[in-house]
């Protein structure tokens, strides 16, 4: 009997063996790799991909075009819309997704497309900001970040955002919340494997704002660090907040030379 | 309810093809299930409960939706071309509010 127990464990270990060094090396991501670094994509299910590669089955999509119609839109005591200084935003736009967050001269501080975005709002149009995961600052990131589409990215971590860039990166590898867990021991020690019935990614930011099929709407990449945060169970940080300023210049530092695919699709 | 719905329909295709037709509309599908998580009352259900497509005014497809189709419901069926003519996609939500849009199809 204990013989027999022994072969059957051998067979069982070399057939699990098998395919998981085949999954590894089996597939061509094409512009999805660089190098190391797999955008989510390559994790995804091969029906959530499709959704993505169809612009029109795309639901992201929808937030573009409310973007494109805000883009036009006069709001603001100073009667002025996006359009009014910035023009045609396929011209204007085109390096923002791939580039942002950058360190802001003028207020001395880093800022993404979202702050960004308020910042012209309050201070150019006379209009009050959106809130962060709202329906209208969703669609204008989406629309804005989509004009960078298939651009590589190439966020600037050496000058004035050098301070930012450590922090973030100190916040990527400090352990938090009561699981006592950091950032990389998911998305650097663990990517690609399972985390009881989803598949670990490499935590990239090139798809942002992203369509959650769970969420069963786009959100931001502060939303989904929130989530993270909270399944770590650590108090998360507010939206917008410099910690995760700090975290998305890092996160997104990570994925140079990953396209930018705003707006993604996952899970 | 919803905003700008999007068809996708060949503009030419010859009589006895068979084509695929997609749509895509903003929905919030709201499903009747959900608490409001401060007053504790259940959020009324207000979904897209009927869609369909007419062609040239005869109905050729149409469904029933429930509370588990998800939010911004994208829906694709197949038609089998005969003539020329408009196809008219209606969206019906609970409230009772309908968008609608149209699309030429011509058989070279």
């Amino acid at each position: 009997m204990k013989r027999k127990a022994l072969v059957l464990a051998g067979v069982g270990a070399v057939a699990l063996a098998v395919p998981s060094v085949m999954t590894f090396a089996a597939e061509d991501w094409g512009q999805y790799q660089v190098g190391d670094k797999r955008s989510g994509y390559t994790f995804a299910k091969a029906e959530t991909r499709a959704i993505q590669d169809d612009d029109f089955e795309n639901p992201g999509m929808l937030w573009v075009e409310h973007g494109e119609e805000l883009w036009e839109t006069v709001d603001g005591e100073a009667q002025k819309s996006c359009k009014s200084c910035h023009a045609d935003a396929s011209d204007t736009m085109k390096n923002v997704g791939s580039t942002y967050p950058v360190f802001a001269k003028d207020i001395g501080k880093l800022e993404n497309v979202e702050n960004r975005i308020n910042r012209c709002r309050t201070d150019n149009m006379k209009a009050k900001p959106w809130k962060y995961d709202s329906r209208n600052m969703l669609g204008m990131v989406s629309y804005v970040k989509r004009q960078s589409f298939g651009q590589p990215m190439n966020v600037k971590v050496d000058g004035d955002a050098a301070p930012w860039f450590e922090k973030g990166k100190e916040f990527y590898n400090q352990r938090r919340g009561q699981l006592d867990m950091a950032c990389k021991h998911c998305h650097v020690d663990n990517a690609g494997n399972m985390i009881r019935a989803n598949t670990l990614s490499q935590g990239q930011g090139n798809g942002f704002p992203t369509y959650r099929l769970k969420w069963q709407k786009p959100g931001s990449l502060h939303r989904r660090f929130r989530g993270c945060n909270k399944q770590v169970r650590a108090t998360p940080y507010k939206t917008g907040s410099d910690e995760y300023l700090a975290l998305e210049l890092y996160v997104m530092y990570r994925g140079q030379g990953l396209p930018v695919e705003t707006p993604a699709v996952r899970n | 309810m919803a905003s700008k719905p999007r068809v996708r329909v060949p503009k030419k295709a010859k009589a006895g093809d068979i084509i695929t037709i997609k749509s895509l509309i903003s929905h919030k599908m709201e499903t009747g299930q959900r608490k409001d998580k401060k007053t504790g009352e259940k959020i009324p259900r207000l979904i897209i409960n009927k869609f369909v497509c007419k062609f040239n005014g005869n109905v050729v497809f149409s469904s029933d939706w429930h509370p588990a189709v998800s939010a911004n419901p994208y829906m694709a069926f197949s038609y089998k071309v005969v003539e020329s003519g408009e196809f008219e996609f209606t969206w019906t939500d609970d409230a009772g509010e309908t968008v609608s849009k149209k699309a030429k199809l011509t058989v070279s």
